[in-house]
Parts: structure tokens; C-alpha cells; sequence
């Protein structure tokens, strides 16, 4: 069966985070950060930081509100159980740091079928709260079988 | 840094219980993650690693190579191969592969036990 491209192009509404002190700890921790920049307001200001800052691959908690329901979108119809992440990338911009709202929209960059494969390839782009672009990603997943 | 610069090796071994920390942290619960007997009813080893925690391994890496400041990290872009599995030493490794105004770009690999995780990944750096 040839994957659906109908969907593609489309956009979903923005996501808002409000990034704190204590998930960046959480998060830090469970990566294995060890930079007291990630822990103590009085080394990351030292260092030059607004704030606390996140580790750059805290991208991922801030955007996942807006990517669920880009990639569970039915219109899309990813088959779960046939899917692979195959690749990511992030492209940082204005450090993110406690206290920062982040606002994320995703898109429905791109699908394509190679190989017997197929391609689902998302865009996301998270702002700050002064309009800065803080993070652009390309998420694919891959779905093997189509 | 240097074209063909090698930058120190990462290794750390995820515990046993790190996919429920990670899963916690990220929000990720996908219970092949966190799941022994679901991840092995449908046909992996045991509970298999986060892709992206294996990134953060090799975002880690590459930002410790410019003396570890978030800001340093400005691209990565990877492609995941393989399954990362809990209690088995991730190594990560990467090599210069370009330097110009200032911007350092290098090819990395994160690999357990012989196995590439996280392969193709490159990464820039503004130093």
C-alpha cells in the first residue's frame, strides 16, 4: 500500500512551556550532566548565563507538547508498531534558560516512501518569549513495510 | 582544535533503572523503554535505551570537547542504528572533521559493546 501524503504541509497549533529551575535539574541528572551551571544559579550567572540554562538536548522536553500531536495526528497515520526514530536533528540558536517561555510549532515537513519504507519528517521550531528562535528540529521516523 | 583532532572519549553505563529516570525526565514512557516483558513480547532483547538519551550522550561529548558550556553546541544531527540496552557502557567517540570562522565540525559515534547506537552524527561548535 503506497504511504498517504495528504498531509503533508500541514502545521499544528503552538505549544507553551515554561522551562524551571528543578526540571532542568531533573533532566540534567538523568542525561549525566555534571556541569554545576546545570545545579546552581551562582555558576551559571559566573559563567556568563542569564539563569540556570538547559542542557542543549532539553529540546526535547520543551517540544514534546507540540510534536505529540503532530506525529499521533491520524491524518498522518504512522503505524506505531512498525516505527522506527531513524533521525534528529537540532539546530540551537538564544540559550534556553530557567525562567524562558518556550512557544514550539510543528509541521508535517515532508512524507515519502524509499526502499519499501516510509518517511515522515517533522519540523519544529521553538521560540523565546522576546520572538528569538531557540531551536529549529527535524524529527524522522521511519515505518517499515508500507 | 584541529582537522583529525581526536575529542576525549565519553563512557558512561547506564544503570539498570536509568530508562525510568530518563522516561520521568523526558516524558517519554513508551513502554518498550521501561518494560522488560512488554519490550520482549514484541521481539527486542529487554527494555532498549531512548534514542534520544543516547543523543544527549553524544550532545555531552561534543559540547565537554569545547570545555562544556551549552553554548557551544550550535548543530546536531544524527541518524540511530542498533538498540542501546541498559547496563552495557556506552562509549562515544569523534574526530575534527572541519574548522572555519570559528565554527568546529566533527563526526561522532556512540557504540556498546562493538555496536553503533548513534551513528553519522555531526555536530558543530562555535568556539
Amino acid at each position: 500500500m503506497p504511504v498517504d501524503t495528504s498531509a503533508k504541509g500541514k502545521k499544528y497549533p503552538p505549544f507553551e512551556y515554561e522551562v524551571g529551575k528543578e526540571k532542568i535539574r531533573e533532566y540534567a541528572h538523568a542525561v549525566g550532566e555534571d556541569n554545576p551551571v546545570y545545579f546552581d544559579r551562582g555558576a551559571a550567572k559566573s559563567a556568563g548565563l542569564r539563569d540556570i540554562p538547559a542542557p542543549p538536548m532539553f529540546a526535547v522536553v520543551y517540544s514534546a507538547g507540540a510534536m505529540g500531536p503532530a506525529i499521533l495526528d491520524p491524518e498522518v497515520g504512522i503505524n506505531f508498531a512498525l516505527m522506527v526514530h531513524g533521525g534528529q536533528e537540532f539546530v540551537w540558536g538564544e540559550p534556553v534558560c530557567s525562567g524562558d517561555t518556550i512557544t514550539t510549532v510543528a509541521e508535517c515537513k515532508d512524507i515519502y516512501e524509499r526502499d519499501g519504507k516510509g518517511f515522515y519528517v517533522f519540523e519544529s521550531i521553538s521560540t523565546n518569549q522576546e520572538g528569538q528562535e531557540v531551536v529549529r528540529a527535524t524529527w524522522t521516523n521511519i515505518v517499515r513495510g508500507v | 582544535m584541529n582537522v583529525g583532532d581526536a575529542i576525549p572519549e565519553l563512557r558512561m553505563t547506564p544503570d539498570r533503572f536509568l530508562p525510568h529516570r530518563y522516561a520521568g525526565a523526558s516524558g517519554d514512557f513508551n513502554p518498550i523503554h521501561i518494560d522488560k516483558e512488554f519490550a520482549t513480547q514484541v521481539g527486542l532483547p529487554s527494555n532498549i535505551l531512548h534514542g534520544l538519551y543516547g543523543m544527549a550522550q553524544v550532545a555531552r561529548a561534543n559540547a565537554a570537547a569545547a570545555g562544556g558550556d551549552p553554548r557551544s553546541l550550535k548543530r546536531l544531527s544524527v541518524q540511530f542504528r542498533g538498540m542501546g540496552l541498559p547496563e552495557q557502557e556506552i562509549v562515544v567517540t569523534g574526530t575534527v572533521t572541519d574548522v572555519r570562522d570559528g565554527r568546529v565540525t566533527l563526526e561522532t559515534v556512540a557504540e556498546q559493546s562493538g555496536n553503533q547506537i548513534i551513528r553519522n552524527a555531526q555536530a558543530e561548535l562555535e568556539l
